[in-house]
C-alpha cells in the first residue's frame, strides 16, 4: 500500500510540474510585452524595470522558469502587477471564501441527490425513475450561472429577502454568511445534485442486481434492511469517486458563479486577474486551483482502495 | 466493408462483437436511426438541433428586426404579440438577437470541437497505434492538460490571447482535445492487439492501410458519441466566456452575453435573461440527449450495461 501511494505521489509531481510548465507559459503568450500591456496608461518607466526585473523577465527563458518554479515550491508566486502585494498572501485571503462555498454547494449536491438516486434506483422503470432521469439530464445542460440567474429573480429584490451578491465570514457572522451564501450554493449545488443523481441511480441499481440481495430477500430479510446494510454501504464506494471529482472541480470551476455573486473567491480573483491583466495573480490562481484540483482528486483515488480492498490501483 | 486480404474479413466480424465500439457499416446506420426514431426525447433533441442549425444559417432573414435595432422609446418592454421575447434596455428585440445569437454559439462549438476531434483522433491514434514513447509523451502532455478544470484553462488561454470569438475557439478546442484523444488511444488499444490486425501487420498490409480499414472504424463510434456531447458542453463553455466578456463581443449578440447584459436589469426585465438561457439550456440538452442516445447504438458495453441495469 505505501509503495503503491508512494508511486501515485510520484505521479502527481510529474503532472505538477506539467502543470507549472503550462503556467510559466501563459504569460509569455500574451502578445506584447505583459507588463507594457499590464501598466497600460499608468505606464511608468521605473515601475515598468522594477516589476520586469522582479517578474525575472529579463532573464533567459530556461533561467525564468527554473527560478520561477523555485520560488513557487518555498510558495513565493511574485507580487501583483496591480497592488505590489505577493500573489501567495492574495491567494489565502481569497481562499477560505471560495472552500465555504464549493462544501455547501457539495453538501446541497449530496442532500438532494442521495434520496433521489436511491428512490430512482429502487422504483426504477416506474414515473419516479423517469422523473430523476429527466432532471439530472435537465441538470447537466444548464449552465450554473443561469440557475444563478434565475435564483436571484426568485428570491431576491422585491419578490424575497435574499441578498442578491456580496460576502460576509463565516467566523465573523455565520447567519449573515449564510444568508449570502445560499443563493451561490444552490446554483452550483443543484448542477452537482444532476451529475450525482445519476451516479447513485446507477451504482444502486447495480448492486440491486446482485446475487446476495437476492439471497437476503429469500432469507425473509425485510427490503429496506437489505437495502440500508448492504446495498447502499456497496453503492457507496463508486459514488465517493463521483462526490470527490465533483468537489474537485467545485473548488476551481465555480468562476462565474462567483463573478455572478460578487463572491470573492479564488474564481472572482481569476475574473478581476483577467480584467486587470494582472498576469502572476492570473498564473497564482490557475496554479493553486489546478493543484487543488489533482490533490483532491488523488486523495479520492487512494481513498477509494482504502473503502474497496479488491480495488487495487495501478 | 471488404479487407484488402479477403481471408480475414471474417475474423473481423467476430472481432467488432467485442470490440468497444461498432462499425459504421449500414446495418449500424440504420440502427442508429432506429434507435433515435423510438426515442421522443432524442428524435426531440435532434430536430431542436436541426432548428437551431437552420438558425445559425439563415437567422439574420429569420429574425423579426436586425440585431442591432436600437428603439429607445420601447426600451425594457414585456413579451407582447409585437415582441414575443420582449425588449432590452436599448429597446432591441430579444427574439431577434436571440435568432441571431445561434450563428456564433454554433460556429464557435462545431469548429473548435472539430479541432478537437481532428487533433484528439490523431494523438490519439500516434499513441495508441505506435506505442512506447509516442504514447508515453503524448498521453503525459494530456494528462497535464486533464489537470486543469475545463473552465479555468479556456479563460486563462483567452486571457492570455485577448478576448474575442476567434481565440474563445482556440481555448475550447485546446480543452477538449485530450478528452478525444484519450477515447481514440483506448479505442486503438482494444483491437490493435486483436487477431485480424495482427494478421494484417504479418502479412505486411502498411500501417496507413491498417489504421484506415481496420482501426478507424473500430474508433468511430465512442468518437461520434463524444463528438455529440463535446457539442453541447463546448456551447456552454462558449456561452461562459461570452458572460465574462471573452468569448463573443458586443455589439454581435450572444446567449451568454446576453445573459450578461440582462444582470444589470433584473428587477424589471426577466425576458432578457430568461430567454437566451433557454436557448443554451435546449441545445445543450438537445446535444445531451442525442449524444446519450448514440450511446446506446454505438458501444455495445454500454448496451450490455444498460441490459443489465434493466433485468428484474
Amino acid at each position: 500500500m505505501l509503495w503503491i501511494v508512494g508511486r501515485r505521489v510520484a505521479q502527481l509531481v510529474i503532472v505538477l510540474l506539467g502543470v507549472t510548465l503550462v503556467v510559466f507559459t501563459l504569460i509569455h503568450l500574451v502578445p506584447g510585452d505583459p507588463v507594457r500591456t499590464a501598466l497600460g496608461i499608468r505606464f511608468n518607466p521605473a515601475i515598468y524595470a522594477a516589476l520586469r526585473q522582479r517578474a525575472g523577465l529579463d532573464k533567459p527563458l530556461v533561467v525564468q522558469y527554473f527560478s520561477y518554479l523555485g520560488h513557487a515550491v518555498t510558495g513565493d508566486l511574485g507580487v501583483s502587477f496591480q497592488t505590489g502585494q505577493p500573489v501567495t498572501q492574495i491567494l489565502f485571503q481569497r481562499l477560505p471564501a471560495t472552500l465555504s462555498l464549493a462544501i455547501t454547494g457539495m453538501i446541497i449536491g449530496v442532500v438532494i441527490a442521495l434520496p433521489l438516486g436511491v428512490l430512482a434506483a429502487v422504483r426504477h422503470d416506474t414515473w419516479v425513475d423517469s422523473g430523476a432521469r429527466v432532471i439530472s439530464q435537465l441538470g447537466v445542460s444548464v449552465p450554473d450561472f443561469f440557475i444563478g440567474t434565475l435564483l436571484i429573480l426568485a428570491f431576491t429584490g422585491t419578490a424575497g429577502s435574499l441578498p442578491p451578491s456580496g460576502y460576509v465570514s463565516l467566523t465573523a457572522n455565520p447567519l449573515e454568511w449564510g444568508r449570502h451564501v445560499l443563493l451561490p450554493a444552490l446554483a452550483v449545488g443543484l448542477v452537482a445534485a444532476s451529475i450525482l443523481t445519476r451516479f447513485i441511480r446507477t451504482a444502486v441499481l447495480d448492486e440491486l442486481g446482485r446475487d446476495y440481495v437476492r439471497t437476503a430477500a429469500a432469507k425473509g430479510i425485510p427490503a429496506r434492511i437489505v437495502l440500508r446494510r448492504h446495498v447502499m454501504r456497496n453503492a457507496f464506494v463508486p459514488v465517493l469517486t463521483v462526490v470527490g471529482i465533483q468537489l474537485a472541480s467545485l473548488l476551481g470551476g465555480v468562476i462565474v458563479v462567483e463573478v455572478l455573486f460578487a463572491w470573492p473567491g479564488l474564481g472572482l480573483l481569476t475574473y478581476q486577474a483577467v480584467e486587470q491583466r494582472d498576469y502572476p495573480v492570473l498564473q497564482g490562481t490557475v496554479l493553486l486551483i489546478a493543484a487543488i484540483f489533482i490533490v483532491v482528486n488523488l486523495l479520492v483515488d487512494l481513498l477509494y482502495a482504502v473503502v474497496d480492498p479488491r480495488i487495487s490501483l495501478r | 466493408m471488404t479487407t484488402s486480404p479477403t481471408e480475414f474479413s471474417e475474423p473481423v466480424a467476430v472481432a467488432a462483437g467485442n470490440a468497444p465500439a461498432g462499425r459504421p457499416s449500414a446495418a449500424s446506420a440504420r440502427d442508429v436511426a432506429r434507435v433515435l426514431l423510438r426515442r421522443p426525447l432524442a428524435l426531440g433533441g435532434l430536430v431542436w438541433i436541426g432548428l437551431m442549425v437552420v438558425l445559425a444559417l439563415f437567422g439574420t432573414l429569420i429574425a423579426p428586426s436586425g440585431e442591432n435595432d436600437v428603439d429607445v422609446p420601447h426600451m425594457l418592454q414585456g413579451p407582447s404579440g409585437l415582441h414575443w421575447f420582449g425588449t432590452d434596455e436599448l429597446g432591441r428585440d430579444v427574439l431577434s438577437r436571440v435568432i441571431i445569437a445561434a450563428q456564433p454559439s454554433l460556429e464557435v462549438s462545431v469548429v473548435s470541437v472539430g479541432f478537437a476531434l481532428v487533433a484528439g483522433v490523431l494523438l490519439g491514434l500516434l499513441a495508441g497505434y505506435y506505442g512506447r514513447f509516442a504514447d508515453s509523451f503524448i498521453m503525459r502532455c494530456m494528462d497535464i492538460l486533464f489537470a486543469f478544470p475545463v473552465m479555468l484553462l479556456a479563460i486563462a488561454i483567452v486571457a492570455v490571447l485577448g478576448a474575442g470569438i476567434g481565440n474563445a475557439m482556440i481555448a475550447i478546442a485546446v480543452v477538449y482535445t485530450p478528452i478525444f484523444a484519450r477515447i481514440t488511444r483506448a479505442s486503438v488499444l482494444s483491437v490493435r492487439e486483436d487477431v485480424y490486425v495482427r494478421a494484417a501487420v504479418s502479412i505486411g498490409v502498411p500501417d496507413r492501410e491498417i489504421i484506415t480499414r481496420h482501426i478507424l472504424p473500430n474508433v468511430a463510434g465512442p468518437v461520434i458519441v463524444q463528438t455529440s456531447l463535446s457539442l453541447g458542453f463546448a456551447i456552454l463553455t462558449e456561452a461562459a466566456l461570452s458572460f465574462l466578456g471573452l468569448g463573443v463581443q458586443p455589439p454581435q449578440p450572444s446567449w451568454g452575453g446576453m445573459l450578461y447584459e440582462a444582470q444589470g436589469f433584473m428587477q424589471q426585465a426577466w425576458w432578457m435573461a430568461v430567454f437566451p438561457g433557454l436557448a443554451i439550456v435546449l441545445t445543450v440538452l438537445s446535444f445531451n440527449l442525442v449524444g446519450d442516445a448514440l450511446r446506446d447504438v454505438l458501444d455495445p458495453r454500454r448496451r450490455t450495461q444498460l441490459e443489465a441495469a434493466a433485468r428484474p
